[in-house]
């Protein structure tokens, strides 16, 4: 991901470092000041909206935002950074003459904030000369004054900055003394505090909080060197997700932990070291063809990749056909009510509602209520991903919530929901999975990943690799990649562990868009058994 | 105004210095004004326009550090945004790594800034996507682009007496067409400082050769082939590498830059000075390039001069950071704005007539790293891969996925064609052997 405006602090920071968040560095307590005032931010908006209507928008939404990170940046035994960051503005978007504008301040005075909602009719005016279709927007009903906030337990924002510091540290140090040569350990916090209305009736405030905790490790020895990152997930949650609890531990004997609701990094750090040590002499994997078992960690970016992604709708309608690409699920395979995009027992659906994920809220950015729905269904293809703008395109009259945008500074488009994979119904372990297979490799952590514009072929590494034989974990193994083509992955889908194991990753900095823009994004889903698929091998002499 | 003047930042930086009560003190003020419109399915899809202005202030006590940042701009949230730091500061714990701040320091004059580019307006940019759509229209395809431009500005000043301060423009065009069926697909990009260079019509007439161009493509068996990249094909291989360059990284053992040494023994523990690539590999950085100019200042004020990375095939420099350079008892070198690779003289055009077999490929898509220690990357080609024989392209083919090396593709080298500016860096098209191709991917 590449961002022209990522924040980089190598002026003014000790270690260069560039993150894509975007805002302001601000003082630690300024963090805590109280908000503004939520009626104040509704004479704002109506501000908004009335200027522009008075331009001759058809349709105007405000949305006002304060989204406030936090970055803790370790290295070894050392803090590199410690930086919080702020940024308020305004937002407005318009149709005028059938054409979408946008323009935002971080001025908040009731003139700057007219001024933007003008020009953001100007935008709209200027454009339509050029408009061949007119925006069609699917109805929503004003719901008047509401709020919502991310069931956090401990604000992340209020933890002292030492404990922070200490728990980063503490990894780091199990991680060398483990083993590892080198590691990075990063706090990234976020908490968007975000106001939108529009000419709809509806005035939303909405306080949203999600956190991630990766960390870099490498071992060099004379064979060269090994990197393993993190098998915790990027939550929206507080600062309870690093309580690391027992009872969210999945332990795979022979192989890795795998962490739930909750994530003991200095645990997963201390395991890191031992099998970077592992890793730097672990045999070379032989290509060709595999029983793969993914672990939920890894299996969250596969699902991302290949089900997320070409189901958006703006990229199976061409919306994204300049960047993103555009997707191999085309409305004929929808409409056929026959495509088999998976097996029989692959049933995926989206959401913006499971509790612990990074798409959870309880209103989109276009004021859409957020609700649950299915992907595919017994392995058919059924639905898809939209906004309100979009639906009509599908023949459906209700958005299914997926407008979002990063800050009030960019405006909101068809982002993608939590996607994810139901669990088996009966409730079999992981473990479970793994006993059935012959000859496999189970999967653990996100690696390198790549797929095609239309989403058909791809190819995925991993952090960890362990050879299965006979359904037992022998040992670990390298430079393991797959590559498959997503239905032919889909179909070969066999056996899926149930709900206990259950777990949601996720992707903190997912980018699309042009300006590109990020969103967070979960993705739950068990263990998952795929049988049959190409391995190939990812050592090189050069 | 979110573009301020040099006089202006020297003016208002100065008074933030004042307030300060810190050993040391460093202001950043970065200003951005941009403008964008998009489009696809041949109609404007999103368009705006937006502006900021941000002073980030850095106070040390010893080797403790706080940045704190504001964008108001009245006297008492100067006051304000000084005190932040230093409380943050004193909260901050010491980090032993933490170099002082760089005394006065003079600059090559900058060339980053070109007036027209700042004058572009709603209606320029809605004109720019007719000029996709229409010829679209008229050939019965679907357009898709994207235009934004924007200027920006940036003063650093310190307590030890340094001030910076640049203004820069920037505009990028990219724009893809396909065909109504979906089985062609062209694409072209233009990214300038000066907005007068962009001719938005004739890169969508590159989009609509290839779309119409690359319709029915036929399967070929993935394996090696002799590929001719374009600018826009290499451009992210040589970007890994660059971005890889870094002196800390080969020192510790953990870049394709280290340099393995037997156990017990002592040796240089980065490959400085060594050939690692074709003779005729040249990679430099230079501020002052004419057509890819870049700050002639690094983000902590430190001077920016022309400076070679490889040449000869061999390195010839490696960035660091102040505290590694002494560290270590070497030059500090920052990382350059932007990177140039010198080339030749011949056309894309001469370069396809002197081909027996080969694949032309127009860009390479979603690049990821497979092994830091060999830099080997996966991806694939996208919107118009061809057949080359005996000096002409034959027919389009389906899109392969690579997995290869910018180390091996800099060893591979047949020919290099003349430079053109491409995110701007300056990248020849290239003929490269045995590029690996590992599978065919199905999409268009």
């Amino acid at each position: 991901m590449e961002r022209r405006d990522f924040i980089k602090l190598s002026g003014v920071g000790a270690g260069a470092i560039a993150l894509p968040i975007s805002g302001m560095a601000v003082s630690a307590e300024q963090l805590l000041d109280k908000p503004m005032d939520v009626i104040y931010k509704k004479k704002l908006a109506d501000i908004a909206l009335n200027a522009a209507k008075a331009k001759g928008a058809t349709y105007a939404d405000a949305r006002i935002g304060r989204y406030l990170n936090q970055f803790v940046t370790t290295r070894e035994t050392r803090v590199d950074n410690i930086v919080n960051t702020e940024s308020a503005g305004i937002g407005v978007r318009v149709i005028a003459n059938g054409t979408w504008g946008f323009a935002s301040t971080s001025n908040m005075t009731p003139d700057s904030v007219a001024k933007a909602a003008e020009q953001a009719v100007a935008v709209a005016k200027a454009n339509s000369k050029f408009q061949t279709v007119p925006v069609q927007l699917a109805p929503v009903k004003g719901v008047g004054d509401v709020s919502w906030q991310t069931p956090i337990k401990k604000n992340a924002l209020e933890v002292p900055i030492k404990d922070k510091v200490d728990l980063l540290l503490s990894a780091n140090d199990a991680a060398l003394k483990n083993g590892a040569n080198y590691i990075t350990s990063i706090l990234f916090l976020v908490n968007e505090q975000k106001y939108f209305a529009s000419t709809d009736g509806s005035y939303i405030d909405q306080d949203v909080h999600r956190l991630w905790a990766p960390f870099f490790a490498t071992a060099v020895g004379k064979e060269g060197f090994k990197q393993r990152t993190g098998l915790g997930n990027p939550v929206g949650m507080g600062f309870e997700y690093l309580d690391g609890k027992e009872e969210d531990k999945i332990r795979i004997s022979g192989a890795n932990v795998g962490y739930k609701n909750s994530y003991d990094m200095v645990e997963d750090a201390a395991a890191a070291g031992k099998q970077l040590k592992a890793k730097l002499k672990a045999k070379s994997v032989e290509p060709g063809k595999y029983d793969l078992v993914l672990d939920p960690a890894h299996l969250m970016l596969t699902i991302h990749e290949s089900v997320g992604h070409p189901l958006e709708l703006d990229r199976v309608l061409g919306y994204e056909a300049n960047f993103a690409g555009t997707s191999f699920a085309t409305l004929d395979k929808w409409k056929s009510k026959k495509f088999q995009y998976g097996s029989d027992i692959v049933n995926l659906f989206a959401d913006k509602t499971q509790d612990y994920s990074l798409g959870n809220v309880g209103y989109d950015d276009e004021g859409v209520k957020t609700k649950e729905w299915d992907l595919v269904k017994d392995g058919v293809l059924v639905n898809y991903q939209a906004t309100r703008d979009q639906v009509h395109m599908i023949d459906q009259k209700e958005s299914h919530g997926c407008c979002y945008s990063q800050s009030w500074r960019d405006v909101q488009f068809q982002r993608m929901p939590n996607v994810s994979l139901k669990p088996n119904e009966k409730d079999i372990s992981a473990e479970d999975v793994i006993k059935d297979v012959e000859n496999g490799i189970y999967i653990a952590g996100r690696g390198s990943f790549s797929i095609d514009q239309q989403r058909y072929n791809f190819q995925f590494g991993g952090q960890l690799f362990y050879e299965i034989k006979n359904g037992k974990i022998t040992e670990q193994i390298e430079d393991v990649a797959y590559q498959s083509n997503t239905q032919q992955f889909w179909n070969s889908c066999t056996q899926m562990a149930g709900k206990s194991d259950y777990r949601l990753g996720g992707s903190f900095f997912d980018g699309k868009g042009q300006p590109s823009q990020v969103s967070a994004v979960s993705h739950g889903c068990p263990t998952t058994r795929f049988n049959d698929i190409n391995v190939i091998n990812t050592a090189r002499k050069v | 105004m979110t573009i301020v003047t040099e006089q202006h930042a020297k003016e208002l930086l100065t008074k933030v210095i004042a307030y300060s009560k810190a050993d040391e003190i460093e202001c950043n003020l970065d200003g951005r004004i941009g403008g964008n419109i998009r489009y696809a399915r041949n109609t404007v899809s999103t368009a705006g326009e937006s502006s900021d202005l941000t002073l980030a202030v850095q106070s040390t006590f010893g080797k403790r550090v706080g940045v704190a940042t504001i964008n108001e701009f009245d006297d008492a949230s100067l006051e304000k945004v000084v005190r932040r730091s230093e409380e943050l500061a004193k909260l901050a714990p010491e980090n032993p790594e933490h170099m002082p701040n760089f005394g006065k320091q003079s600059y090559q004059k900058s060339s980053t800034y070109f007036p027209n580019t700042a004058k572009v307006t709603p209606e320029d940019r809605a004109q720019a996507a007719e000029n996709s759509i229409k010829p679209s229209k008229a050939n019965d395809l679907v357009s898709s682009g994207f235009l934004e431009e924007e200027v920006t500005c940036t003063a650093i000043m310190n307590s030890s007496g340094l001030f910076a301060y640049n203004t820069a423009t920037n505009v990028d065009f990219s724009v893809t067409i396909r065909t109504k069926d979906g089985k062609g697909s062209g694409w072209a990009s233009r990214n300038y400082s000066d907005v007068n260079l962009l001719d938005t019509k004739e890169a969508s007439e590159i989009a609509i050769e290839k779309s119409k161009g690359s319709v029915d493509a036929k399967e070929m068996e993935p394996g090696k082939y002799t590929v001719i990249l374009e600018p826009a094909a290499s451009v992210g291989l040589l970007d890994r590498l660059a971005g890889a360059f870094d002196q800390r990284q080969a020192d510790e053992g953990r870049s394709f830059l280290s340099n393995q040494v037997e156990e017990g023994k002592e040796g240089p523990k980065n490959k400085l000075g060594q050939k690692m690539f074709d003779e005729r590999v040249h990679i430099y950085s230079d501020p002052n390039h004419p057509i890819a100019p870049s700050a002639p200042f690094a983000g902590n004020g430190y001077p920016r001069n022309k400076v070679d990375w490889i040449k000869d095939g061999v390195i010839q420099n490696i960035p660091n950071t102040p505290y590694w350079a002494k560290h270590t008892g070497t030059k500090y070198v920052p990382r350059g704005g932007s990177f140039i690779m010198a080339g030749g003289d011949e056309t894309l055009e001469n370069m396809i007539k002197n081909t027996r077999r080969g694949i032309l490929v127009t860009r390479l898509w979603y690049i990821r790293a497979l092994d830091p220690q060999t830099l080997l990357q996966t991806g694939l080609t996208r919107d118009g891969t061809f057949y080359i024989e005996n000096g002409k392209i034959k027919y389009p083919i389906k899109n392969f996925r690579f997995n290869e090396s910018p180390i091996v593709m800099l060893n591979n080298i047949e020919a290099l064609g003349k430079p053109v500016r491409i995110d701007g860096n300056m990248v020849p098209p290239m003929k490269i052997r045995d590029f690996t191709f590992s599978s065919l991917s199905d999409a268009v």
